[in-house]
């Protein structure tokens, strides 16, 4: 396959733009070396994973935290009074402790383990949700996942409540000046996510908190993809609950976050019931446990949130500056190599966007798309995202996306914007 | 990138290309919707069936190179034929794709046989079995929507 004469734009580019960039500033080879998997070959090619919008690799010290654990201190915390259970105790409140201090929260009485962001939303739905009445509000966006979405609408089905949508613009960003149209005597809430997973968009949170907050309406933060890339103080932003997931913040799967402000959290009746979150049982009557027990029933994902609190330690050790200027960079390369390629357009265009490129090309479906980089070792997704409304605001069935972490290459963007050549010569 | 070319053979890009029977069928006498939620394809089938045999049969949709190729085939391989051909046809296509190992030979499916190749690719055998369902389910049921998830 002979490299089409146009890559050489993207180098070309990439050594104009490249200003230094010295190991100082981001020592790339030394973090890829914390990540063993991707040390790897498939089909033949050194593997780009660009995927990290769908999960993210994990580093050596959240396996081997979690194969500590397994292997010397498993037991059930919060009973027992022998070495390990004490143990297991510890190191799960620690990752407690570690969320805590990771996001500003005040008190690790506001982290809530939960399985993933999904879980955290459907928790809020529940348990905020049984507060509300037939025809309160809440309102969402066109961008969300289908995970801030479907929780909302099964509330609608149980409670009669009413979804109001902020509309977005065709660059992929919040309709903003019809946000205040869309407050009415009855918004109860406003759930909007942080960063889009199908688009990029980082959203104008502090407005938006700052909007609702003129309402006297709390704010849900879906913060999924923000997180991985961006530094979260929940102080500083003042909202009231934040979700998120510990896989995609390179930590394992099956455990994530709920921050709810205290004096929220204090006042919403338990989401599950069973072990773990009661004071006393009786057939008679039971009482519940405080904050955050009272909304994790039963025996807890330890070794996850053990492994999610390696995983922020190790971004703590990391230069986060760095790491986000390195990661705009990329951003910045991978938009200009792929503008380039024949055919492509990308879908999410806004002013302010993580390291993610959605896009479609003529005569290539996705799936096509996903299947001819995968022979080339290049990871991407191919599908609608779980964000169905996203796509159909768009006119398109799916888009292919590269999602791209820390740790990702220059390179590796330049095969994509090779491979993507290469698919349109295939099959347009 | 030979394992590719299995998979997207000339013949494949052709049909992908230039779909044959792409039209709508306003006189058919069944009109079935076949949807892969997991990549978006979505097709609608259909055939005009008299005295037990497919008088005419063509599909619209929108799909991945794969989904669309292995409909255009399908109209091509059961225009004409009884319906009970059609559902042998079926049968030999649904072997021939999920690699059932008493299934029959590929060479005997004509140009049917350079669908193949999906086979290897796992994530993809859906892509091509699309079409075929939904002739399944447009000849033997009264389901009017037909999924693969």
């Amino acid at each position: 396959m002979q490299r089409p004469s146009l890559a050489g734009d993207c180098e070309e580019f990439m050594t104009s733009s490249n200003e230094p960039m010295t190991a100082s500033d981001w020592d790339l080879a030394s973090v890829r070396r914390d990540f063993p998997i991707l040390e790897q070959s498939v089909h033949g090619h050194p593997l780009a994973y660009l995927d990290n919008a769908a999960t993210t690799q994990k580093p050596r010290v959240v396996l081997d935290a979690m194969d500590a654990y397994y292997r010397c201190d498993n037991a059930n915390v919060h009973r027992g009074v022998h070495a390990l259970a004490e143990r297991a105790t510890g190191a799960f409140e620690a990752a407690r402790e570690s969320v805590r201090r990771f996001i500003n929260a005040r008190s690790s009485r506001e982290i809530v383990f939960v399985r993933g962001t999904t879980e955290a939303i459907n928790l809020v739905a529940s348990s905020f949700g049984q507060g509300l009445r037939e025809g309160d509000e809440v309102i969402i966006s066109a961008m969300e996942h289908h995970a801030n979405i479907v929780p909302w609408q099964l509330l609608r089905e149980r409670s009669g409540i009413v979804l109001r949508v902020l509309p977005i613009t065709p660059a992929g960003e919040l309709d903003f000046d019809r946000l205040p149209g869309l407050f009415t005597s009855r918004t109860r809430l406003l759930a909007i996510t942080h960063v889009s997973n199908a688009l990029g968009t980082v959203n104008p949170v502090r407005e938006l908190i700052a909007e609702a907050r003129g309402h006297g309406v709390p704010v849900l933060l879906d913060g999924a993809q923000a997180l991985p890339h961006l530094r979260v103080d929940v102080r500083a932003l003042d909202c009231d609950f934040y979700a998120f997931s510990g896989h995609k913040l390179f930590g394992p799967t099956g455990i994530g976050v709920l921050y709810g402000r205290e004096s929220l959290l204090e006042t919403l009746p338990p989401y599950q019931g069973g072990g773990e979150m009661i004071r006393t049982v009786s057939f008679a009557k039971t009482t519940f446990a405080g904050l955050p027990y009272r909304f994790e029933a039963g025996t807890p994902d330890i070794s996850g949130a053990i492994g999610l609190g390696r995983a922020i330690e190790y971004l703590e050790t990391l230069d986060w500056e760095a790491a986000t200027a390195y990661e705009a960079r990329l951003l910045e390369h991978a938009t200009a190599c792929l503008q380039d390629v024949p055919g492509l357009r990308i879908v999410g265009q806004a002013r302010h966007k993580v390291a993610l490129v959605s896009f479609v090309m003529e005569d290539v479906h996705p799936h096509d798309m996903g299947t001819i980089l995968d022979r080339r070792g290049l990871a991407v997704r191919a599908g609608h995202h779980c964000a169905m409304p996203v796509m159909s605001y768009y006119g398109v069935p799916a888009t292919t996306r590269a999602s791209m972490a820390f740790y990702n290459t220059f390179e590796e963007i330049d095969r994509l914007a090779e491979a993507l050549r290469y698919a349109r010569e295939l099959l347009a | 990138m030979s394992d590719l070319d299995d998979l997207y053979q000339e013949l494949i890009l052709d049909h992908k290309r230039h779909p044959r029977n792409f039209r709508d069928m306003p006189d058919a006498t069944r009109a079935v919707d076949g949807h892969n939620p997991l990549c978006g394809d979505q097709l609608r089938l259909f055939v005009k069936v008299a005295n037990g045999r497919i008088e005419d049969v063509s599909f619209i949709g929108v799909g991945c190179a794969i989904s669309m190729a292995s409909a255009s085939m399908l109209t091509e391989a059961v225009m004409g034929k009884t319906v009970q051909e059609a559902q042998r046809l079926f049968a030999d296509m649904h072997d021939l794709l999920t690699r059932n190992p008493s299934g029959s030979d590929p060479a005997e499916l004509g140009n049917l046989g350079a669908l193949a190749g999906v086979h290897e690719y796992p994530m993809r055998v859906k892509c091509a079995t699309l079409s075929w369902h939904t002739l399944d389910t447009a000849l033997n049921s009264d389901d009017d929507v037909v999924t693969t998830e």
